[in-house]
């Protein structure tokens, strides 16, 4: 893999696409002649490639950094196929490891295979075919309207990658949240540094040992520790921090992004509600909502935080929801091989607590295994606002019902609670739908069903308010990781008409400006 | 409480109300604006000529003009931009709907900045509105007559809870900053944009930044010299030096440099007479601080033109400077004044270098009839945007994204743009609670053929445009088939 980096880096160099983007290099401050210096330095930056490894250097974080900046600089990102490699070499590292993943998933998360194919395999190869498939399409020029003055211009936009860039990625979906916001990065064309989650420990071993093996390590680089680290590491100026995480950290991110005026990208969460109202099939609605909220045992950004709903629609759901916790997980769950864990001893301690000193009533669940980091599937009612489980987002198996007696009270909940990362409604009525949909704000938003609406490229995963802001998934990746530059060439003639706007200013030349700087100049031409 | 606190708590509760969820709303206040600027663009133009010595016609073309295009583009394109935007679909969703929503954010606090105090304060407001959202303005208060203008005249055409300018200086500012919004657009200068964005990670709130730099601008010696420095003068002198955009610096060869400083002379006079002081479209520095940092920046240059001023007036006139290094005095900062030095290199790969030793600035411009060159100068640099043979009309251009990158901001805006970037996308995905038979392959207990159905069904990606081509295909088939079996029986 290194060897196919290194060849194809020196088929850049020596070819005509590769560029100096900033700064100066070595030695080659005033050569005028472009092929003899790009051939030298290409030729030493392919020793370079050559001879570096993980194991062999022991740099600062400070030196990742800049060496990272020195390439980009070099230009090496830009060319389309170099990206297009590095993404191929993405899907082969996953493809070709993936009863490794699978393994270290389980040793995190017990996570079951079924989970960690769907939710971090799959959903991250099918990101990277995607991107592989559009990106030509998502670096051409993008020609916009023009005015009469500038109608025999050229105005574009161009998307350029923004240089050296962080993801941080979180431990409930170790890969994919770590990964996919990467794909967008490369595909941008920038160099990326990632930062896995130390609390999945077994998974930010195995991408610290497979990502310098098929990727470009001049271009990408895996830092690796836990809070110290971080905030060092986020000392560095980088051109574009994505961190997915608590808003607690969020905070410090943003703070420390501000000295460099850094823009960032923020994944956070929030307690996404999910309200039942009106003609709801029962048994389906059930079904989906178990599915969404006990999958990776509670510990997913947009899993169903609390439920909404009338006293007679909890009378009729709470039977399908212990029905189907029966199908899916049989009688004992803590036996079911499809049933996840909690990440570690101290979140475990942490939702047991949450859930001792709540105030409603267990209908279902409620035990746990310290030493097996188990929780049952949980369900409470008799929940008020003010609870101690409506205080957080809650990131278990540990599900509150809480009773509204009309859909206007349902949503003045919700909207007394901060923007969540998603909002679910169960009905088969399109009117409720559409009434929920108008009157909340929530990062994403899907109706009977949980979960899916994450899974589809085409939509812009992100939170809103709280719960984030930016956003990722598909060609939107590719566009938080880029910057928009706003092209114009002017051509050299008509330059009596550039007279209307020299000084001095007369109200008959203002008049010509006006009429030919507005759009619809050349409809009245016509 | 606050007055601050006091006025983002009323536009809160406004925005809660619901109002400007409606288009007609928004069409309404949007139209509201629009008089305003009609109506009492005599009051704007006197309040301009006070604070900037702008004439009225120069306040007509580069504040109001701009401002009532972007306001009649809002109006016209709101349904559209509006509207859901259906997106591609997957298997598993082929039959639901799937779209973005673009929502309102809330509340925006808009920073305005004094060299365009109307344009840069309102322009943004503009894109609010659309959006959907309250907006708290606060003019710079630098500025001070238009500030005060503003905060008398704009309560009389817009809702005064949903759209209060609050003026005021720094504490005033800091103030605000306190409070919660739901973006905060800023327009000034980078060290300020740090402490915006410091304050905003209090509420996690988002930041649009418009800041500044130095705009470098590299003249090709092969190229017509006259037309290039005419628009550069333009661009440079321009409300004094002091847009955002203007070219900062110039850099040419030496073999040029005596023909760049004649040419500019010529255009100085052509457009500002031979006597700028006296002229009625040449304007002045907004007070004696920035007046007197001018200045001291031409201190170590050797000036080719100009370098008069006058401080009761806070006058200096277009002055070209000559020799320039890359350590003189006026190459530590954005100029922001009308001082245009003239730097000299030896090819454009030096000056590539030059540029790309400094940080990202807001435009880079090149002039050359050598669209090799430009192509070069492009894909070397980075900078908000590029503009070739001219200087500052990409601004008019509202389909292009106007921002910066790196120190020169973050975010962008005009047109739709500014719709977009202060909207919420909201991702939608509207499902029926049927069908419920394919869900089955997700459900636990999981085996292995359920997961060989899931891989294949749940994520499969579907081409839309694919489909289309092979069912258009297969109807053209099946018509051709028809056809020429007519034709055949018939013979």
């Amino acid at each position: 893999m290194r060897m196919t980096s290194a060849l194809s880096f020196l088929t850049q160099v020596t070819g005509k696409s590769s560029r100096n983007l900033q700064g100066t290099t070595p030695g080659n401050t005033r050569d005028s002649s472009v092929c003899s210096s790009w051939s030298l330095r290409g030729l030493r930056g392919w020793c370079r490639l050559r001879h570096t490894s993980q194991s062999e250097r022991m740099e600062t974080q400070s030196q990742v950094v800049e060496r990272l900046r020195e390439t980009f600089r070099s230009g090496v990102t830009l060319p389309e196929q170099f990206r297009r490699t590095q993404l191929t070499n993405l899907i082969a590292m996953i493809e070709e490891n993936e009863e490794q993943i699978i393994k270290a998933l389980h040793k995190d998360l017990a996570k079951p295979k079924f989970e960690a194919v769907l939710s971090e395999v799959d959903i991250l190869i099918n990101e990277l075919y995607y991107a592989n498939a559009n990106l030509n399409s998502w670096m051409k020029r993008e020609y916009v309207t023009k005015n009469l003055a500038t109608k025999l211009d050229d105005c574009f936009v161009r998307r350029e990658p923004l240089g050296v860039v962080l993801v941080i990625g979180a431990w409930n979906y170790p890969l994919q949240l770590l990964l996919l916001p990467m794909v967008g990065a490369i595909a941008a064309g920038n160099c990326v540094i990632i930062k896995p989650s130390e609390i999945s420990a077994a998974t930010e071993q195995l991408i610290a040992e497979l990502v310098p093996k098929y990727l470009s390590q001049d271009c990408y680089a895996v830092v690796q520790g836990g809070a110290e680290e971080t905030k060092a590491l986020l000392k560095n100026r980088f051109d574009h921090i994505f961190y997915t995480g608590s808003q607690a950290v969020a905070r410090s991110v943003l703070v420390a992004a501000s000295v460099h005026l850094t823009p960032v990208t923020l994944e956070l969460g929030g307690k996404c509600p999910c309200l039942l109202y009106g003609a709801v099939n029962m048994a389906a609605a059930a079904r989906r909502l178990v599915w969404a909220k006990y999958f990776n045992s509670g510990q997913s950004c947009v899993a169903p935080d609390y439920v909404l709903c009338t006293p007679a629609t909890r009378e009729a759901l709470l039977p399908e929801i212990q029905k189907t916790l029966v199908d899916c997980f049989g009688t004992e769950p803590q036996a079911s091989p499809d049933l996840g864990r909690i990440v570690s001893p101290r979140h475990w301690t942490h939702l047991m607590e949450l859930l001792g000193r709540s105030k409603g009533k267990v209908v279902v669940g409620g035990e746990g295994n310290q030493e097996d980091k188990y929780i049952a599937p949980t369900v409470l009612v008799d929940v008020a606002e003010d609870d101690a489980l409506m205080q957080e987002e809650i990131f278990g198996p540990i599900l509150p019902i809480i009773c509204v007696d009309t859909l206007e009270e349902g949503i003045a909940f919700i909207n007394r609670q901060e923007k969540p990362l998603a909002l679910y409604v169960f009905s088969e009525e399109s009117s409720v739908v559409e009434t929920v949909l108008k009157n909340t704000s929530s990062g994403g938003f899907c109706s009977n069903d949980g979960i899916l609406h994450m899974t589809l490229p085409s939509l812009p995963f992100g939170g809103v308010g709280s719960s984030g802001w930016g956003n990722y998934h598909g060609r939107w990746g590719f566009e938080t990781f880029s910057h928009r530059r706003a092209c114009m060439l002017r051509g050299w003639g008509l330059e009596m008409l550039n007279g209307l706007r020299y000084p001095p200013y007369t109200e008959r030349k203002l008049s010509w400006v006006r009429w030919s700087a507005s759009p619809k100049s050349m409809c009245s031409l016509m | 409480m606050s007055r601050e606190q006091l006025v983002v708590q009323r536009a809160r509760k406004s925005f809660q109300t619901g109002n400007t969820r409606r288009l007609e709303y928004r069409i309404h206040q949007l139209k509201g604006l629009l008089r305003f600027i009609t109506e009492r663009r005599k009051d704007i133009a006197d309040s301009v000529k006070r604070d900037l010595g702008k004439s009225e016609h120069a306040t007509d073309l580069f504040e109001t003009l701009g401002l009532e295009g972007e306001i009649k583009l809002a109006i016209e394109k709101l349904a559209e931009w509006a509207a859901p935007r259906p997106v591609e679909k997957n298997l598993l969703t082929l039959l639901d709907e799937v779209y973005i929503q673009p929502e309102p954010l809330g509340v925006v606090l808009i920073i305005g900045a004094w060299n365009y105090p109307w344009a840069i304060t309102l322009q943004p407001l503009v894109g609010a509105i659309a959006a959907g959202n309250a907006a708290v303005i606060k003019p710079s208060e630098v500025s001070s007559h238009s500030a005060t203008v503003m905060e008398e005249l704009l309560p009389q055409y817009l809702d005064k809870d949903l759209y209060p300018v609050v003026t005021g200086g720094v504490s005033e500012t800091q103030e605000l900053l306190k409070q919660r919004f739901d973006h905060i657009f800023y327009t000034g200068n980078s060290t300020v944009g740090k402490l915006v964005m410091g304050a905003a990670a209090r509420h996690l709130t988002p930041v649009t930044l418009e800041l500044g730099g130095k705009s470098p601008c590299y003249i090709d010696k092969n190229c017509d010299l006259t037309i290039a420095c005419r628009r550069i003068t333009w661009g440079k002198f321009v409300n004094c030096g002091q847009t955002c955009i203007a070219p900062d610096y110039i850099l040419c060869e030496p073999s040029i440099q005596d023909r760049v400083v004649e040419e500019i002379k010529k255009s100085i006079k052509e457009f500002y007479t031979d006597n700028p002081k006296t002229f009625e479209d040449y304007g002045r520095i907004i007070n004696q601080r920035h007046f007197k940092r001018v200045m001291a920046l031409m201190e170590g240059s050797t000036v080719a033109v100009g370098g008069e001023s006058d401080e009761s007036q806070c006058y200096i006139a277009p002055t070209v400077l000559k020799d320039v290094t890359e350590t003189s005095k006026v190459m530590k900062e954005e100029i922001f004044g009308p001082l245009l030095p003239i730097i000299t290199v030896s090819n454009v790969d030096e000056a590539i270098q030059f540029i790309n030793e400094r940080e990202k600035p807001l435009v880079v411009y090149v002039f050359t009839h050598d669209n090799k060159l430009i192509k070069r100068v492009r894909a070397e640099t980075s900078s908000g945007a590029l503009l070739a043979n001219d200087c500052l009309v990409h601004f008019t251009v509202s389909a292009l994204p106007f921002g910066g990158v790196g120190n020169s901001g973050t975010g962008c805006y005009h047109g739709k743009h500014s719709f977009d970037q202060l909207s919420h996308l909201r991702s939608c995905l509207i499902k029926q609670l049927k069908l419920e038979g394919v869900n089955s392959m997700r459900y636990p207990p999981h085996t292995a053929k359920k997961l060989s159905w899931a891989r294949f069904f749940l994520l499969k990606q579907v081409n839309m445009c694919r489909l289309r081509r092979m069912a258009l295909l297969a109807i053209f088939t099946g018509l051709a088939a028809f056809l020429v079996q007519r034709f055949l029986r018939r013979g």
